[in-house]
Parts: structure tokens; sequence; C-alpha cells
């Protein structure tokens, strides 16, 4: 039986006339790591700040922990953590000056605070810069720090909106390996992302676009929903089968990946590569093949699902 | 309720970052200093040493002797001499000179026409043959310029005749309290106190917050336990003790270079500059509350700083402007500062005596500070 600890209906936030968040439901169960995925613009911002109580839903409701939202939202301070898109810790203190602060504002005194503070320099790596100022580190110790500031007061649920935006893949992987570790101490984790990437590693995504829920589901489930319209294309010059697959009816869309085109073809269509066969016949040297998909694909597809409806 | 610790924790990180902040932390201390060592020596609303021409169309000893006598004056110093009226009304035009001495060929007729000093020699003299003896042109445009040459018109002649001084007794006796020997800088020491505290305490305050939310701490700080009240409390602290600070450099080097002293205690000085100061700091937060950048707080410090310059009665006698803009001064705790600490300091007023401007001090800093709270959300929209 999994406990949950966030749950919205119809969550729905305007900024004049423009709707950011379109009624979204999500359930979200304790101990995962949920992923919001979706472009720039796509509302994930908004929506993991009407989660924390820091934007009023325009309507609908969400519990966080347990608290009703729209309404006093202060206690529930106290049990998440937020990490901000960007640095927002202080760049002109050091990495224990701003841990000392976040825990003066967590209520660690003394001792506690010392031994916290100690525990989260070694966890994070970041023993070597504790005399540093913030804003003379690089990307990854400024995220590391950013994380350990927000962890400090052990958090149940914890926001993280784009962390790793500004920082390399290399860092990208430690720092999601130190996501799994909190969520095996119990910590669930929402985070949203546009990278496709990361977005595979977390046990459950919504993919939002334009203030909507697209989709949701495990990575796994979503791309098995895809799994055998996606075709491969390779040959010698693509750029003019890329022209022609792109305006073919029932294909979804044409990415070059390297020396391969990635086509994704329209769900109606019943078989897939051979569609695609089909329309490149007239280039020749020009092989199909399916391939594995991926959460681009899904994606694509759900996004391609909302051109459809708007059509219609 | 109010967590000290948070409190602390605020005050702290404050005192941290504005030590690193090596240029207001420069302002703080070189802001006071300058602009009291300039306005000290610089503002003298008495005028003199006018540059001014000549036009001697008698050239003679009775006219070199005048121009001597109003030399000596000191309320200008004559810088060129020309032949014709016209050309030094080109002069004034040009700016060369504020203003011009014209003297009329007759000018020794005209002197013992003149009631004042003639009296005695031609006793036909009557006042309608009397003529002025001189005549000034001046640029009137510069209300004080033109003032002080007017002065010049009852400037008493017995000296040009050699003849004892017959000065009348004067209708009036003057006894000038507070400022016997009538010098600027001694209104001017603690009136800077009022405009350099609006000055700081406004801007620092509203840029320290808006700082904040530009820079996106505000949004990490908002989702966390802390009470606006805490913030507020942790950011305005260190700003009175940087306004006491520079309180003491403005009153310290007001005694230093310009041996302006009081008899009033530290404690009726502390009492009231605390007052403004937290007058001035609510102002800052209501500020900080509106403006989305530090550009915006920075523009709207200045809103509130000119008006305070130049109505407050720092600059000007807040009893010369019309009704309308005495409430409009009223409006500025600055102006009620002014009568305070000119009060405490130059006059010997008691804390009972300014009770009523202490009365409005406070009555702002309440203004403010519910202003603020109301309207300062832990919420972004």
């Amino acid at each position: 039986m999994s406990e949950v600890v966030v749950e919205t209906h119809g969550l729905t936030r305007m900024f004049g006339t423009k709707t950011a968040v379109d009624k979204v439901d999500l359930k979200i169960t304790k101990g995962t790591v949920y992923g919001l995925l979706g472009p720039n613009g796509s509302g994930k911002t908004t929506a993991m700040r009407m989660l924390l109580g820091l934007l009023k839903p325009t309507a609908g409701e969400a519990l966080v922990l347990g608290t009703r939202l729209p309404g006093n939202a202060e206690p529930l301070k106290r049990h998440i953590g937020y990490m901000t898109q960007g640095f927002t810790h202080y760049r002109d203190l050091t990495v224990l000056e701003n841990l000392g602060f976040i825990a003066d504002i967590h209520d660690f005194g003394g001792r506690r605070k010392r031994a916290r503070i100690k525990e989260l320099l070694d966890t994070y790596d970041l023993a070597a810069q504790a005399d540093k100022f913030a804003g003379e580190m690089s990307g990854g110790q400024r995220q590391r720090l950013a994380l350990a500031a927000t962890v400090l007061h052990r958090p149940e649920l914890l926001f993280l909106d784009e962390p790793t935006a500004a920082v390399d893949p290399e860092t990208r992987r430690s720092f999601c390996e130190q996501l799994f570790d909190l969520v095996e101490g119990g910590t669930t984790i929402i985070v949203s992302t546009h990278l496709m990437d990361e977005a595979e590693r977390c046990h459950q995504i919504a993919i939002l676009d334009q203030g909507r829920k697209r989709a949701e589901g495990a990575p796994r489930d979503l791309m098995a929903r895809v799994q055998g319209r996606v075709v491969e294309v390779s040959g010698p010059d693509l750029r003019p089968v890329r022209r022609h697959l792109s305006t073919t009816t029932g294909i979804l869309s044409v990415a070059q990946v390297g020396s391969r085109l990635r086509v994704l073809v329209a769900p109606e269509t019943n078989d897939p590569q051979a569609t695609v066969a089909a329309a490149v016949a007239e280039f020749a040297e020009i092989q199909t093949q399916p391939t594995r998909p991926n959460l681009e694909d899904v994606f694509v597809l759900a996004t391609g699902e909302r051109a459809a409806e708007r059509a219609a | 309720m109010i967590s000290y610790r948070h409190i602390l924790a605020i005050i702290r990180k404050e005192l941290l970052q504005l030590r690193r902040d090596r240029l207001t932390f420069g302002m703080i201390v070189m802001i006071p200093l300058i602009q009291l060592v300039l306005f000290g020596y610089a503002i003298n609303t008495e005028v003199r040493h006018i540059p001014a021409a000549i036009v001697d169309q008698s050239n003679t000893d009775v006219s070199r002797a005048l121009v001597q006598m109003v030399e000596a004056t000191q309320v200008v110093r004559f810088e060129s001499r020309f032949a014709t009226v016209a050309e030094a009304e080109g002069a004034i035009m040009r700016a060369e000179v504020r203003a011009a001495f014209i003297i009329p060929k007759d000018v020794s007729q005209r002197l013992v026409r003149n009631p004042a000093v003639g009296a005695r020699f031609s006793q036909g003299a009557t006042d309608t043959t009397a003529r002025p003896v001189a005549q000034w042109i001046a640029d009137g445009s510069d209300t004080l310029v033109a003032g002080a040459i007017r002065s010049l018109r009852t400037m008493p002649l017995e000296a040009l005749l050699r003849q004892p001084s017959t000065r009348p007794t004067p209708t009036f006796e003057v006894a000038l309290f507070y400022n016997p020997e009538q010098r600027t800088v001694v209104n001017i020491v603690p009136g800077l106190v009022g405009i350099i505290l609006t000055m700081t305490m406004i801007m620092f305050t509203a840029a320290a917050i808006v700082r904040e939310s530009e820079r996106g701490n505000m949004e990490m700080l908002i989702a966390t336990p802390i009470r606006p009240l805490e913030l507020m409390i942790g950011k305005i602290v260190p700003f009175v003790g940087i306004g006491l600070i520079q309180v003491t450099i403005i009153l310290g080097l007001g005694w230093a270079l310009f041996s302006v002293t009081t008899t009033a205690s530290v404690w009726t000085l502390l009492v009231v500059t605390l007052l403004f100061i937290i007058a001035s700091l609510s102002l800052g937060l209501v500020i900080s509350t509106i403006a989305k950048n530090q550009l915006q707080a920075m523009q709207m410090t200045i809103f509130v700083l000119l008006p305070s310059i130049l109505l407050s009665g720092f600059m000007f006698p807040y009893e010369g402007m019309p009704e309308g803009a005495q409430h409009l001064a009223d409006l500025l705790p600055v102006t009620h500062f002014l009568r305070i600490i000119r009060g405490v300091f130059l006059r010997d007023a008691g804390l009972a005596d300014v009770l009523p401007e202490a009365a409005w001090l406070i009555g702002f800093a309440v203004l403010g500070m519910t202003i603020a709270s109301l309207r300062f959300r832990k919420r972004l929209d």
C-alpha cells in the first residue's frame, strides 16, 4: 500500500487571460521520483509553485502532505524543500555561511546545527569548498550546495525546479544518484525537467504541454505505448528524404539523429514500417527498420495528439 | 511567535553581505563625510562677491570713491569696466557679470541733492529734485542675487563726503539668538542629518529587500518557515545601526570642522534620531513592497528625496512656501525631523517641546509598517 503525498484535482492557474496550468490532476506516491516533463513555458514551474503554496490556484485544489491548498501553507514549509531554478542562495556568502543561515532558519541550533552541516558537507562533497564564496564555485558545486541547503531540514517532500539546467552531463549523473539516495531514505521528490534522459530516470512522469497534462505514467510504460511506431531511416543523402517525409500524411515527426532519421508514425497507421518504406521508395539506397522508442517519441506523440485535437 | 534565532540569522547575513559590498560600505561613511564637508563649506545663503561691471560715465574722484565704497561691502566684486550701458547689458546677457553699476555724468550734483547726505549742504534739496546717485542693473532671474543687489539701495553715503557719521538710531533693535555670527553651517549641520538619513535609510532599505526578490533569493526564502515580520526586522535592524553611525559622523565632523556644538543631551538626540530613522525605514519598506527591481526602488527614493531637500526647510524656510506646498512638506518625515533636530540641537529644546512633531514621526512609522506588512506576502502572486 503506497501512501499518496500529493494529490491535485483540476489544478488551474491563470495569469491574466493566459492559462499557465490547465486543470491538472496529479497523484504522487511516497518514496518516488516524480518528473514533470515539458518544454519551457509548459507550466512546470507554475504547477510546482502552487504545490509549494507560493502561488494561489485560480481553480482546483491540491492536498500536499495532508495540507489543503489553497489554504494556510505555512505549516507545510517545515516539511518541504524547494530548490529553485537557478542558484538562489547567496553568492556573496561562503558555503558554510549559506548552510549556517539555512540551519538557523530551520531552527537548528548549537551542536545539532554543526553536526548536520558537517554531515551535509561530507555527503555532497563540499568540505573542501566550505570557506569558498558560492559565487566563485563551479556550476556543479553550486548545485550541490543548493541541494544540501534544500535538504538540510530533512524534508519529506522535495521540489526541484530544473535542477540540472546549468551543469554538465557528468555532474548530472552523480546528482541523480544523490536523489535516489534521498528517495531510499523515504523522501519523495518532484522534479521538473525538459531533458528526456533525465525524465527517463524518474519513477513516474507527467508530460506537460501548454499547461495541460498530456500523458502520465512510468517512462517504460509510456515508451511501450509507442512501441513499433518508430522507424529508423538510413541512407546516403537524407535531407530530401526528410523533407519528403515531413509532408507525408500519417507521419507525426521526423528528426535527424546523427546519420539517421527517426520517424514517428501516427497511431492509426497499421504497418508503420511499411508506410515509411512506401514513402521513401522513390529514393535510392534508403533502408528502414523499426527501432526502440524513447521519451522524445512519447513526447512528440503526446503533443501531436494535441495538434490533432485542435484540428478536430 | 517571533523567533529571535531567525531575526539574528537575517541580521548576521545582512552584515556579512554588507561587509563584502565594499562600495555600499564605503558609501555609508563617505556620503555623510563628503556631503557635510561639501555643503558645510559650499552652501551660503548670504550672497557675496557677485561679479559685476562698472560703467563710469563721470570718471571723477567722487565716482571712484563711490566704486571703492561699494566694493568694500563685499556684496559685489567689480570684474570689468565698460564705456556704455549697452556693453554692460551684453555682459550680463552672456553671464560674464551678474550686475552692472552705472554712474551717471552728473553724479556729483546728484550726490549733493541727495537728502541722505545733502541735507546739511543744500537746504533747498527736496524730494522732488533729489534723484538716486547711481543705477544698478542686475540679472534678476536669480532672486538671491537680485536681493543682494537690492540691499545696496540704501547704502549709507556719509563716508563719501568725509563728514562725521550721522547714522540715526535704528528703528528696531535685533538680537540674533542661537546663531549670533550668522553662519549658514550652523543651520546646515543638523539639517544634513535629516537629509542624509532620508537618503540612506529609504534607499538602502528599499534596495536591500528588492535585491532579494530581484536575485531570486526571496523565492527561496518564502519557501522556508521564516515569517515576514522576522524578515523585515532582520533587514532593518542593521540599517538602524548604520543610521546612527552616520549621525555620529555628521555631528562629530560638524563639531570638528565647523565648531557647531550643542548643549542637547546624547539621549535626547538618540531618541529623536531613532524615531526619524524608524519612520524613514518604514517608508523604505513600503517602497520595497512596490518596486519590482532596484532601479525602480532608486527612482522612488529620488521621488521622495528631492522634495525632502527642497521643501522640508533644509534649503529654504518652510514658512516662505505657499500653504499648499507646506501641506505637501508636512507629508515628508524629514520636515518634522528638521524642526525637532534644529530645536533640540540648536535651540536647546527638550523632548517635551518637540512632542507634536515627534507624534508625526511615530504616526509615519506606524502607518508605514502597517502598509508594508499588509502588502508583503509570502507568495509570488
